[in-house]
């Protein structure tokens, strides 16, 4: 059983993190996950800076921009992985990321470089299903996820292919917006998720992320959603203490350790 | 070997052969399938074709005139240089073809609020003007380093009642206004349309702004027949590319060469232009597969023209195609050249084009001298106008 799987069999409700590689520094950033992992997340989702993230809210473009202002790349982000995989072989690791920079590396190496240092899963977010045939294969033949979105907009049939296509899980997109929007409706949000369940057979956890900002919602969706994925709220946290890495560290440390404390309480 | 028809393209699924596609987050992916579904059901019924029609003859003031350019013809030498006057629209340039085009349909539609990029404000100006005319909820991007290269386009979309947002992210300019366009479509998809000002983002905006802006190519043929004489030679500028694909899509399967001028800005040996076409490779940039301007991690790079409209990294995804199977030629023009025919049609005809149409210029003018009695249809995509701050200040005279 791939790592992905072992979480979602072992965990009630997966606990997801988004953060961008080089955020605010690499080291930073390999520090950061490990820590986080210690207290309680359970995948990690790395983000790799694109100079044009369209569906990203003003927090995580300005980390995005702190990233390109060093020149981070998708290699970094490689030798990143490579490096927190000397400590770690057991947390799931999945590259979020815009088609462009991997584009540019070639897809066929991009999908046998991230099996080679122990990726996980791929997410890119502007590749959905219709665009996504040659990569899909290729993540395949290397026994690699591809994570797909599903949003509010997603119509039925679309939704069939989606899920057909995914492996690993399904990011469920909670609103329509971008990454550090709030959600408006709960009730609404839990029935679509019932649905999209209901429509894999069970067969595919179902995540939601969007919007999730504290424990709060976090524990209330944890009721039926298989994970939750916190971004902008940990981008901002870097972003507020950049002076000082150590305070940067500990809230970010309260703050996950809050959050998963709610997910184990409920 | 089989002829390849050139107007068979994009297939069902939007795709350019390997160009074009709908490289977007899933929450788009119902609003394009709904706006493609709206326009082959709406826009392509003879009620629509017949009322837009009607809206260009009588609003935007079309057929906008074929005009022989006789004293640059003779002082260029032996051939005969026509303009496409697309700058004598209401408004001043081509953008408005398709943004009248594509307000009437969102009005159909039931959309209550519209959504653009622009850069040049060119594209703003003809959105807000449109959505004037059609009592619609106007909302315009805009780089902020465009705001102040074009501050007198910025006041009149707020004239017409448009709300101007600047754009601080990123380069500053078109690509970033375009970002947050997509970013605004996205967050507000239910009464929403965003009217793409080029032949740029996802299916269906390359084919939809193509079809609105081929009417400067139709209109040019039946002109030129009236007079009898055949084309052998058109020139476009292209930015994102809509004027210039307005003008060849009618002529593609026809015996006429075809030159697509690229922005090269200080030349393209340095890295300070916009010639993706020229200089770029194939990527992915706001919604579809195309030719792009990027660095060697696949980070989308910062480009320069002189004039803003042509400022942009991405090229649409059709022009990738005819690239490719050799149907169109592109080329570049630098800023410097591009400068030299703008005063150069000003003093001759008295004509004051765009900063982004005088690089079309610039190439035909070179076509010209070098070639003899050919018929050179230039598509004069706008005034100048809205330059006239930026060719001041280069004088170094304040207005
Ligand atoms: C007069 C004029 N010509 C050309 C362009 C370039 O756009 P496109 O390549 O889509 O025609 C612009 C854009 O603002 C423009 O204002």
């Amino acid at each position: 059983m791939n790592r992905i799987a072992q979480v979602f069999k072992e965990k009630e409700t997966a606990f997801i993190t988004y953060l961008i590689c080089g955020d605010p520094d690499i080291r930073s950033t390999e520090k950061i996950m490990h820590q986080m992992v210690k207290s309680g997340v359970d995948i990690i989702e790395l983000g790799v800076p694109f100079t044009d993230p369209i569906a990203d809210g003003p927090t995580i473009q300005r980390g995005v921009e702190r990233c390109l202002q060093k020149n981070i790349s998708l290699t970094d982000v490689f030798t990143l992985i490579k490096n927190f995989r000397k400590k770690d072989l057991s947390t799931p690791i999945v590259i979020m990321g815009y088609m462009n920079p991997i584009n540019k590396m070639g897809v066929h190496k991009f999908a046998k470089k991230a099996k080679l240092i122990g990726v996980d899963g791929v997410l890119i977010v502007d590749l959905p299903p219709e665009e996504s045939m040659l990569i899909n294969q290729l993540l395949r033949e290397n026994n690699l996820d591809q994570i797909f979105l599903a949003s509010p907009t997603t119509k039925s049939s679309r939704l069939k292919k989606i899920i057909d296509m995914s492996s690993g899980y399904l990011y469920y997109v909670s609103l329509k917006g971008i990454t550090g929007s709030s959600i408006s409706d709960f009730s609404e949000l839990k029935k679509r998720v019932i649905y999209i369940k209901k429509t894999s057979n069970n067969n595919l956890p179902i995540t939601v992320g969007f919007g999730i900002k504290n424990s709060v919602i976090a524990k209330n969706i944890s009721k039926f959603a298989d994970g939750i994925i916190i971004g902008s709220s940990i981008v901002e946290l870097i972003e507020k203490n950049l002076k000082n890495k150590k305070v940067m560290f500990n809230k970010i440390n309260l703050f996950i350790k809050d959050i998963s404390r709610s997910l184990a309480s409920k | 070997m089989k002829k390849i028809n050139f107007k068979s393209f994009p297939d069902k699924n939007g795709h350019f052969k390997d160009y074009g596609g709908k490289y977007v987050s899933e929450t788009l992916m119902y609003p394009l399938e709904e706006l493609e579904k709206a326009y082959n059901k709406i826009a392509k019924s003879p009620a629509f074709k017949k009322e837009l029609l009607n809206e260009l003859h009588n609003y935007v003031g079309r057929p906008t005139p074929m005009y022989h350019a006789s004293r640059i013809s003779k002082d260029l030498g032996s051939c005969n240089i026509y303009l496409k006057r697309e700058d004598l629209n209401h408004t001043g340039a081509h953008k408005i073809n398709n943004a009248m085009g594509q307000a009437m349909l969102a009005k159909k539609m039931g959309k209550k609020r519209i959504i653009a990029e622009t850069g040049a404000g060119q594209h703003g100006v003809a959105t807000a003007t449109a959505c004037a005319r059609y009592n619609l909820e106007c909302v315009v991007y805009m780089g902020s380093d465009d705001i102040q290269r074009q501050k007198v386009n910025v006041y009149r979309m707020k004239l017409l009642g448009a709300k101007v947002i600047p754009v601080d992210s990123g380069s500053r300019t078109l690509k970033d206004a375009l970002n947050e366009a997509l970013r605004d479509w996205v967050s507000n998809v239910d009464d929403t349309h965003y009217i793409i000002g080029s032949v740029a983002g996802p299916h269906p905006y390359p084919m939809i702004v193509r079809d609105f802006q081929s009417v400067i190519g139709t209109e040019s043929k039946s002109q030129m027949k009236k007079i009898n004489k055949k084309v052998d030679i058109l020139v476009a500028c292209v930015g994102g590319g809509s004027n210039a694909i307005g003008l060849f899509y009618p002529y593609l399967n026809d015996n006429v060469a075809i030159y697509g001028v690229e922005a090269g800005g200080f030349g393209l040996n340095t890295n300070k232009h916009a010639a993706p076409l020229n200089k770029g490779k194939p990527g992915i940039l706001h919604g579809n597969k195309t030719y792009i301007m990027e660095n060697s991690n696949g980070q989308i790079e910062s480009t320069h023209s002189i004039s803003a409209g042509l400022d942009y990294p991405g090229v649409g995804p059709e022009h990738s195609l005819l690239k490719d199977l050799n149907r169109v030629k592109y080329v570049s023009v630098t800023d410097k050249e591009a400068l030299k025919a703008f005063y150069y049609l000003t003093e001759q005809e008295g004509i004051i084009p765009a900063l982004e149409t005088a690089h079309a210029l610039a190439y035909a003018f070179k076509l010209a001298r070098k070639q003899s009695k050919k018929n050179i249809l230039i598509n004069l995509s706008g005034r100048g106008d809205k330059d006239i701050d930026t060719i001041a200040t280069l004088q170094g005279i304040v207005i």
